[in-house]
């Protein structure tokens, strides 16, 4: 019956703690502080993947763009009748097209040619709507009826630009300058997040661009949908598709690529401070490790009194390594909290959802007992070595 | 007993102390008397010779044994009252128990009755700072009475305290061993060992007569 109680263990390894409060607080907090890194490294990136993820299946990811390769000389133009090509491929579901032509649009007929607004006037296919998931915010798309006379749709980002809030009804339709013509703006958009570049654009009808504005009917953008699981075949086939003789000139695109890219550079700093909470964990470790040796010379009286009343060698080790274990493992605890509320805290700025990964916290706090039982090796052994004659003599 | 360095500091030693008995060793400081308590008490070996505690020979003894023996066999009253200083009374003196492997209720219960028989019931929640000297050398007796040992070894436990306390103190102990307590008591002090039946001189090393 030399085994002491784990309950009576615990009681032990708290009393140095206990009577030592401000001293074990401050040799606790680099653990805490590497445990909290942990907690807020992973965190984090969890928790705005998880927000990513969602975005992109709100967005969908079953979608693709073909575009001219830029920068050629002389320019690639694709086929005029390449979207009715894209559409016969079996899998797509939906495909549509614009064109930049090369005209820019004004509020007025008495603007400069320097007046530059960085809009951009596309024709548009009637069914554009669809194949970008984009919805009208005020007004109405374009379609075959108000393409006999000259209409425009604008971007969310075009309209603030061009001084448009939204349209009433009760008021006269306002109208935009392109090409030495007046168009009446008819709706306006909502953003588009898979496409933004819409945002800044001026929608004319893709019949109607023809026969206002000499629009030549070569795409500049086709968008196309299909399924999840064809993607991939549908990618394979799409530059010969649009442009049989020259299919080096299609350049092929997943727009929720673009937002998965940010993944692989959250994980690059992810690795950096991982290093960090590496580092902190290690300093707290030598801090928790040189109270425990302080511990050990101050309370050699202590220890010698234990010897006294029938402590032997292992019991006053186990004692002194249990102390540094709690104060590891309190310095952890306090850590994964300052963690999570940290993270929490960024989350709800952010708005994301929280993702506290089980395994970092879990890690967190067997790295930070590892830690403790590192660091308390050494003072418990010393601390058993003691003569009890001696360790009761000292001052 | 022999220390490094060739310094003697116990020859020729034999003294045997029967159950129930009170001893007082008495003698000049370096004269040993510290030495012979901490072989007594199992604190430190002799070089040569040999000691016994309740029948048992220690000198061959492993750390494990010795130390059951001295946390079942042995009780001790220091100078000093070595108290710790986190614990309350009550807790100072139930770790006497805490090694030995007695369950913690049944230690407080013992504890509680250990400071009832040195009149300090009342003081069992009470830190060592709350305390006075006194009462902190009668929470140490309690301490070493709580196992029931068959040796308590008192090493100037009247050294730290003022004359009052000192004879209240030294009561306690007469009158723990009429209740069957056998106590071992060292002290410089010819008024102290003078209260004590059986005396014995410590002088250079060497035991004498009274």
């Amino acid at each position: 019956m030399t085994r002491i109680a784990p309950g009576d263990l615990i009681g032990l390894g708290l009393l140095g703690v206990r009577t030592r409060k401000a001293r074990a607080a401050l040799s606790a907090v680099g653990i805490a502080i590497g445990i909290a890194t942990l907690v807020v490294v992973t965190g984090i990136p969890a928790s705005s993947r998880l927000a990513l993820d969602r975005q992109l299946a709100a967005l969908g990811t079953n979608r693709l763009q073909a575009a001219p390769v830029p920068d050629r000389d002389p320019p690639a133009v694709l086929p005029a009748e390449s979207v009715d090509m894209v559409a016969r491929i079996a899998p797509v579901t939906v495909a549509s097209a614009v064109a930049d032509f090369g005209q820019t649009v004004a509020r007025s007929d008495r603007t400069g040619a320097g007046d530059f607004n960085a809009l951009a006037v596309l024709a548009a296919k009637d069914n554009l709507l669809r194949a970008i998931n984009g919805r009208v915010r005020d007004g109405r798309f374009l379609d075959a009826a108000v393409e006999r006379f000259p209409t425009v749709v604008l971007g969310s980002v075009a309209a603030q630009r061009l001084g448009f809030a939204g349209l009433d009804p009760r008021e006269k339709a306002p109208q935009v300058y392109i090409g030495r013509q007046w168009f009446t703006v008819i709706g306006i958009l909502d953003p588009v997040p898979l496409s933004p570049d819409l945002d800044r654009s001026v929608l004319i009808g893709w019949d109607a661009a023809g026969k206002w504005l000499r629009f030549g009917g070569h795409p500049t953008r086709i968008y196309l949908q299909t399924t999840d699981d064809q993607v991939e075949a549908v990618r394979g086939v799409l530059a010969a598709t649009v442009d049989p003789e020259h299919p080096g000139d299609v350049l092929v695109s997943r727009p929720s690529d673009a937002l998965g890219a940010k993944r692989a550079v959250e994980q690059t700093f992810g690795a950096l401070f991982l290093g960090l909470a590496g580092i902190a964990l290690l300093v707290g470790g030598i801090g928790v490790a040189n109270t425990m040796y302080i511990s050990v010379l101050e309370r050699r009286r202590e220890i010698g009194l234990r010897r006294a009343l029938g402590a032997n060698r292992g019991q006053v080790r186990v004692q002194f390594l249990t102390e540094s274990i709690v104060l590891s493992v309190l310095g952890g605890a306090a850590g994964v909290l300052g963690g999570v509320l940290a993270t929490a805290a960024y989350c709800a700025w952010q708005a994301w959802p929280l993702v506290i990964p089980g395994r970092s916290t879990a890690g967190g706090l067997t790295g930070a007992l590892a830690i403790g039982v590192l660091a308390g090796v050494y003072p418990a052994i010393r601390a058993a070595r003691l003569h009890p004659a001696e360790a009761l003599a000292s001052v | 007993m022999v220390y490094a360095g060739g310094v003697t500091a116990l020859n020729e030693v034999s003294l045997r102390i029967d159950d129930g008995e009170f001893v007082a060793i008495l003698g000049p400081s370096g004269s040993g008397k510290s030495t012979l308590l901490n072989i007594m008490g199992t604190l430190d070996r002799p070089t040569h010779g040999s000691v016994a505690i309740a029948g048992s020979e220690i000198t061959e003894m492993s750390d494990k044994a010795l130390s059951r023996l001295r946390g079942e066999r042995i009780g001790f009253v220091f100078q000093q009252f070595h108290l710790i200083d986190g614990l309350t009374a009550i807790e100072n003196v139930a770790t006497a128990l805490l090694y030995a492997g007695v369950r913690r209720r049944d230690r407080h219960a013992r504890a509680r009755e250990a400071l009832d028989r040195v009149g300090l019931a009342d003081r069992s929640g009470h830190v060592p700072m709350q305390m006075s000297g006194g009462e902190r050398q009668r929470v140490a007796i309690a301490r070493a009475l709580v196992n029931r040992p068959a040796l308590v070894l008192a090493d100037e436990p009247t050294g730290a305290l003022d004359a009052a306390n000192g004879a209240a103190v030294l009561d306690l102990l007469t009158e723990l061993n009429r209740a069957g307590t056998t106590i071992a008591l060292i002290t410089h002090d010819r008024d102290i060992a003078a209260r004590i039946p059986r005396q014995v001189h410590l002088r250079d090393g060497r035991l004498g007569a009274a």
